[in-house]
């Protein structure tokens, strides 16, 4: 029940982020969809073993979270509800893998306790990425670049209405069940008596609700196609936006900027 | 069962993308070649139903633990598998962008593991002819069951393959396909038994909502998976009893079986994997009388193993899996 509340909760927040103006969020969606995608790509392709170059890429999404006035309290909470499942398996790591490391000329460790931290890094980075695309490109936005992009009519009008309907199902289901949980043990979830009925019931709802959909799109002219929204061409600040945000992706990928910077500062210094 | 996209490598992640997304054309076109207009809402509007009742705890009976419906395979009972496959998607999308399960590079992954084998797999191959064109009661919760757990064992599959090629955790494949199988074994009952007591209520009250199944080819079907599968298992027992290239090549280039790291605390964590591991080098940790004798004597051939067995049927499932992609395939080539 707490989960349904949460995720409705989570789904108006993220949509209200999204309804924003600002620098970022007036940029093109394709080029922003290609961004996050390129910067999972880069995180994901560091040495399993590699902290210190996964750090400069926390440029970015302390950049968009600036750019696009985001708060970054609600998605960092939202990164420690996902992140349990994956550090569990991360924590086979330092149980494993014995072979050992040197930090930094100063002391050994294994190289477990190495990859798990970046393992965390990655976690927090692909994550946050994921939710900063969400919270500053609305769903219809984003489809409508899906499209441009190549993908299907079919998956396209498929993902905006899901996203569409999630919003009254989510508090039709919250509703049921929590008269469902008024009227049983605390603490208890769905008895077995109750799984199909209700989620029988929830489902024929469900379908009857589809069928007035169906009758209120023909009442407007349905005609078995279903128009997307155009979006503008990409303009040259988008290109610029992209081209500076991939080079810089690959700047931190084939060089180490953490140690440059160290070795710079020592010759200087 | 949602992979991230910290567990997940470049090339892993980029190779099922470009697998999902083939798939996801293949059934974007299918769709818009057979449904009817008026289950375009519906569609939608189901994939909001799963999406929302997969929140909904079920008590198990009989234990203290709650279980969740997974809904592949309860929409592809409604909708039919390809219908039901780009529903799966845009469910996946939907919890990669705005939940943050999974995420934008794992998201192929997720498609194969949770949209591909419950709708392309277990429903085809086990639901339907198990369901029949006029399903009673029992054969629903049969049908539903069978390919609630074979959907999901394939998918935890997935997860174990997809993770260890990556290579960003340590955990070896035999551990790690021994902690997912049997997990998944409980979780596809129970998804099962969430999915025929909805389906067994929806034959009750609206039984046209059930799709018609076609059960033509089932024998043929179900003779195949049968062999398949009782080839996987019998003749993984006969496999090869010495070590493997890896540990070949490491005998060769280091003069030992295993590389070797010296220290207190490298000794701390042998003894500790050595508790831990109960699958030592494939196998279930023999107890100590039965180590004795086997290295007393020399390996017997072949060797009966419980753990090689699983991996041979879940392998046999994936075989039979990609013939019958490129069966489809080559039928969808000829037909154009």
């Amino acid at each position: 029940m707490r989960n349904i509340v949460t995720a409705w909760l989570d789904l108006h927040y993220l949509d209200d982020l999204a309804r924003q103006a600002s620098f970022f969020h007036r940029l093109h969606p394709a080029g922003k969809l290609v961004i996050t995608l390129a910067f999972a790509v880069t995180a994901a392709s560091f040495d399993k073993y590699e902290i210190a170059g996964l750090l400069p890429l926390f440029f970015y999404p302390l950049a968009v979270m600036a750019l696009g006035r985001l708060p970054s309290s609600r998605l960092l909470q939202r990164l420690l509800l996902v992140s349990p499942v994956v550090l569990l398996v991360g924590l086979f790591n330092p149980l494993l893998d014995r072979t050992p490391h040197d930090v930094a000329g100063l002391f050994t460790i294994a190289g477990g306790w190495l990859s798990f931290l970046s393992l965390t890094l990655k976690l927090t980075l692909t994550t946050t990425a994921a939710l900063l695309l969400i919270a500053t490109t609305k769903l219809p936005a984003i489809g409508a670049a899906l499209r441009q992009l190549g993908l299907p009519r079919a998956l396209v009008v498929q993902l905006l209405l899901l996203h569409r309907y999630l919003f009254v199902l989510l508090e039709e289901v919250g509703r049921i069940a929590q008269a469902c949980e008024l009227r049983s043990a605390p603490g208890k979830g769905l008895p077995y008596g109750a799984w199909g009925s209700l989620l029988g019931q929830l489902l024929l709802r469900t379908v009857s609700r589809a069928e007035r959909i169906y009758q209120a799109m023909r009442c407007r002219g349905f005609d078995g196609e279903i128009r997307l929204l155009m979006l503008r061409p990409m303009q040259a600040r988008d290109y610029w936006h992209l081209l500076a945000w991939c080079g810089f992706f690959l700047l931190c990928r084939f060089v180490n900027l953490p140690h440059a910077f160290g070795h710079f500062l020592l010759e200087v210094l | 069962m949602h992979m991230a996209d910290a567990l997940v490598s470049p090339v892993v992640g980029g190779a099922m993308w470009a697998a999902s997304a083939g798939l996801a054309s293949y059934a974007a076109k299918q769709v818009q070649k057979n449904l009817d207009e008026s289950k375009v809402p519906l569609m939608g509007v189901l994939g909001a139903f799963v999406f929302a009742a997969q929140m909904i705890n079920f008590t198990i009976p009989g234990t203290g633990s709650s279980g969740h419906l997974g809904g592949g395979l309860l929409l592809a009972a409604l909708l039919g598998p390809h219908a039901a496959f780009l529903t799966v998607v845009s469910i996946l999308a939907v919890q990669a962008l705005f939940f943050a399960d999974g995420g934008l590079l794992a998201l192929g992954c997720n498609i194969i593991n949770m949209g591909l084998f419950p709708c392309y797999v277990a429903y085809p191959l086990l639901y339907a002819p198990l369901a029949g064109k006029q399903p009673s009661k029992a054969r629903i919760f049969i049908a539903a069951l069978t390919a609630a757990v074979a959907g999901l064992q394939l998918g935890a599959f997935g997860v174990v393959l997809q993770t260890v090629s990556s290579g960003v955790t340590s955990l070896p494949f035999s551990t790690f396909a021994l902690l997912m199988q049997p997990i998944h074994l409980a979780i596809g009952l129970v998804e099962g038994l969430i999915t025929a007591t909805a389906l067994a209520f929806i034959r009750r009250e609206a039984p046209s909502l059930l799709r018609h199944q076609t059960g033509a080819s089932r024998t043929v079907l179900l003779t195949m998976l049968v062999l398949a599968l009782a080839t996987g298992g019998l003749l993984s027992w006969t496999a090869s009893t010495n070590p493997d290239g890896l540990e070949w090549s490491i005998a060769a280039a280091s003069g030992e079986e295993e590389l070797t790291a010296e220290g207190p605390v490298h000794t701390f964590f042998a003894e500790l994997q050595e508790k831990l591991s109960f699958l030592p080098d494939y196998n279930f940790k023999p107890d100590p009388e039965q180590a004795q004798l086997t290295e007393a004597k020399p390996t017997a051939w072949p060797a009966v193993a419980p753990g090689t067995s699983v991996a041979g049927i879940t392998g046999a499932l994936i075989t039979l899996l990609l013939a019958f992609g490129a069966g489809k395939a080559l039928q969808h080539a000829a037909k154009h």
